[in-house]
């Protein structure tokens, strides 16, 4: 059995399995649009290995976090369209 | 302010833990160097031998990691590359730089991909084909998706075959390649039956799902995310309803680190197709580029796979450490770049469709392909446009124009990736320090 991890996904929280990457977490609980572009579209993660920047989240309250390239963490707030 | 500074002395820094990272560490280790290897993804391994659980690897890649945690070498993982030169290489994980002090130093950033605009590539839920492989890796769950592959190259089977293994619902499975220069790459496998027996075996898990050749997306549409995908075959076109699409049009070198140092690319970095080896770092028979103290290996030095990446590892970490390359292994080296020649040739992008004026071209920028003139150079349309000058610093688009028109790259500048004002103003300290 999969140990899961506790997110606060804009203000939801979200259980999922130890060890995935925020950026898997968020598409497997249908949130797909991480951020907004500068024009306003919903943008999410294309390349899944931290080149296009498409997935960028704030973390912890850090901003322009890669989901692709951070592992979930027990307890760990993440905010998308920021 | 940053976390700190940490200053690490090495007798070679290795940027990249993928497969040419990991050898050449082990081996320049083994000799008894003190090695450092920077990687940013949280895990050792790279694009191939990403994995949450080290028991679903392949033994190749169990034995390496393995081998690598024996060896002495030290690894950290999640560190961004953001700045070096002649004996250093500086890097920020979260808000705290890294500094590592190395004579000698080893590309072995692997490659992405190429992606191609096309009206729609900006949805949610539009991956790149190793994009796709990568979030399955890395935890997404594609159990009863319907899912539309279609790419170019190598890349296309095994993809298709995780994805198909993971329970995803393949509609349908295309590489833009023409089955003519298909057959011809086929019939000169004869001599390397491994790769057959395996491009087998990858086609039996998506057995019943159509494959096609010389297939093309037009567009993808859908309201807040992809739900169709209209594609285009010998002058047919039809339209595929779709929960993913992965699709990209093959690998480019990583070669911004090497551009950075002043190594010698040939026909510029940024990779892009075109064919004729642009874009890749030049190196020589033991993967020394053209700077001193600089070495090369795996895709950056021209894409060529995982068990080239893998021998040019051994190579350059047996170089760097001063210890002789085995003729065997420089003979297992040319025959692995003529294979990779032979890769490049048959699933070259030479005719790239130019999008509609309005389909995004620059994704950070959200720049227009209609704002750009094919007669300008990349440096002029970032000036006019910002196309190229968004977070990803050019890696997707400039790729892309390259291929659409030939542009090469503008020359590269630190922070390679984006850094906190933090983590650069501790930069500036520390280079202060040491002036």
């Amino acid at each position: 059995m999969t140990r899961t991890v506790s997110l606060l996904v804009d203000g939801r929280l979200l259980d999922v399995p130890e060890g995935v990457t925020v950026a898997a977490a968020l598409l497997g609980a249908g949130e797909d649009a991480f951020r907004d572009s500068v024009a306003g579209s919903p943008r999410g993660p294309l390349c899944g290995m931290g080149i296009c920047f498409e997935c960028r989240v704030t973390i912890d309250g850090a901003p322009g976090r890669r989901a692709c390239l951070e592992p979930v963490a027990d307890g760990m707030r993440v905010t998308t369209r920021d | 302010m940053t976390d700190g500074i940490r200053v690490l002395a090495a007798d070679l820094a290795v940027v990249g833990a993928g497969p040419a990272g990991l050898a050449a560490a082990c081996r320049a280790a083994e000799a008894g160097r003190r090695v450092v290897v920077l990687d940013e993804a949280p895990h050792l391994g790279g694009q191939i031998w990403r994995h949450r659980d080290r028991a679903a690897l392949p033994a190749v890649a169990r034995a390496w990691l393995d081998r690598f945690g024996r060896s002495g070498a030290l690894a950290l993982p999640g560190t961004s590359v953001i700045d070096a030169g002649a004996g250093w290489v500086s890097g920020v994980r979260r808000d705290e730089l890294v500094r590592v002090e190395a004579r000698r130093l080893l590309i072995a950033t692997g490659a992405r991909e190429l992606f191609l605009p096309f009206p729609g590539w900006t949805l949610p839920n539009v991956f790149g084909v190793g994009g796709a492989q990568a979030l399955l890796k890395s935890g997404l769950s594609v159990a009863g998706k319907r899912v539309v592959v279609a790419g170019a190259g190598p890349l296309v089977l095994p993809v298709a075959a995780s994805l198909a293994r993971a329970g995803a619902h393949l509609v349908l499975v295309a590489d833009r390649t023409p089955a003519s220069r298909v057959a011809r790459f086929a019939a000169g496998l004869a001599g390397r039956p491994r790769d057959l027996w395996q491009g087998l075996s990858y086609r039996a898990a998506f057995a019943g799902v159509p494959y096609r050749w010389g297939t093309r997306v037009v567009r993808a549409a859908g309201e807040g995310r992809v739900a169709e995908v209209t594609l285009a075959s010998r002058g047919r076109t039809w339209t595929e309803s779709v929960d993913i699409l992965a699709t990209a049009a093959g690998l480019v070198p990583n070669t911004e680190l090497a551009q950075l140092l002043g190594c010698d690319v040939r026909g510029g970095g940024g990779g892009g197709g075109g064919g004729g080896g642009g874009g890749a770092v030049a190196v020589d028979g033991t993967q020394r580029t053209s700077r001193d103290e600089v070495w090369c290996a795996g895709e950056p030095a021209g894409v060529g796979g995982v068990e080239l990446a893998r021998i040019e590892g051994v190579i350059a970490g047996l170089d760097a450490a001063g210890r002789p390359v085995p003729p065997a292994l420089s003979r297992a080296r040319a025959a692995g770049r003529r294979h990779a020649r032979r890769l490049e040739e048959a699933f070259r992008v030479d005719d790239p469709d130019v999008p509609p004026a309005d389909t995004l071209v620059c994704r950070c920028e959200d720049v227009p392909a209609g704002a750009l003139r094919p007669e300008w150079s990349f440096r002029q349309a970032k000036l006019y446009t910002r196309v190229g000058m968004g977070a990803c610093q050019g890696r997707v688009c400039g790729a892309a124009l390259r291929a659409l028109y030939g542009w090469t790259p503008d020359s590269v500048r630190p922070p390679l990736v984006p850094a906190s004002v933090a983590a650069l103003a501790s930069t500036l300290e520390s280079s202060d320090a040491t002036a």
